[in-house]
């Protein structure tokens, strides 16, 4: 159950503003720490800290380039948390289906007698 | 027509909203009548639900038992708040799996949408944490899709 266990990471992850915040910016285009700090007066370890939080939920990567380790959103981590919300969505659908046939099968309330 | 939404609000709100062709008084009685919850509240095929407990009063209890038949199953537990017959229900619930998750309060209107029903439920956790997990781990069984195999997601 590993993937379990990284979208429970993933949502957790999303779960704090600064962090969503960082993901709005990187959907924009890759960003350094520095970067990323600038516009949420945080200081870099503050952002690193909360960048580790992201990767490791396998939301954010990081690039090698020359002493800079550029970070871009994980295509594939933001897509696996869209197919469960699908996935979800869809489940709770079966439910709702099946409430529409219950509902068909039941006595209709009396109409108003004005028409 | 695509029917349900599923999304987060805030950080500790779950909204899903559907349609349904039925008006909101029928709708109001196939969420708290015991004998009608039983045929539908069911999650995958194959899952039924032996105990019914729904006592539709303020204060009254709620108790879901489901069970696969193969020796899986899970219950959930709760309290009415309110109750507006025939527009809102204002509930907690908890799962347990077994232990049990922290207290979802839910609100769930039945607005009158033409002939038929907009049915909203506005789920509240009590953190953005519990949300998380909610989303990632509780709705997964509690919203039947504990059989899905995720490894094939990732």
């Amino acid at each position: 159950m590993n993937g379990s266990l990284k979208l429970d990471a993933a949502f957790s992850a999303l779960a704090d503003p600064t962090r969503r915040a960082i993901l709005a910016r990187l959907a924009k285009g890759e960003a350094t720490v520095m970067e990323l700090a600038a516009p949420f007066e945080m200081t870099q370890p503050a952002i690193s800290q909360h960048l580790k939080v992201l990767e490791s939920a396998g939301l954010v990567v990081r690039r090698v380039e020359g002493t800079k380790r550029p970070r871009h959103i994980a295509k594939g981590g933001i897509e696996a948390m869209d197919q469960w919300l699908a996935m979800l969505r869809k489940a709770l659908e079966r439910n709702y289906d099946r409430l529409d046939e219950v509902l068909a099968t039941m006595e209709q309330p009396r109409r108003r007698e004005k028409r | 027509m695509s029917k349900l939404t599923l999304k987060t609000e805030g950080d500790t709100h779950v909204v899903v909203t559907r349609r349904f062709v039925a008006p909101p008084e029928i709708v109001y009685r196939a969420h708290t009548d015991p004998k009608l919850l039983q045929k539908w509240l069911l999650g995958p095929e194959g899952w039924t639900m032996p105990v019914c407990i729904n006592e539709a009063r303020p204060g009254g209890k709620i108790r879901y038992e489901w069970t696969n038949g193969k020796g899986g199953g899970f219950h959930l537990t709760g309290e009415y708040l309110e109750l507006e017959p025939y527009s809102r229900i204002v509930h907690v619930e908890r799962m347990h799996l077994p232990n049990p998750t922290p207290d979802n309060h839910i609100e769930t209107r039945f607005d009158a949408d033409g002939t038929g029903t907009l049915m909203t439920m506005r789920m509240t956790l009590p953190d953005a944490q519990t949300r998380a997990a909610m989303l990632a781990t509780g709705m997964e069984r509690g919203m039947e899709a504990s059989y899905v195999r995720l490894e094939g997601l990732i």
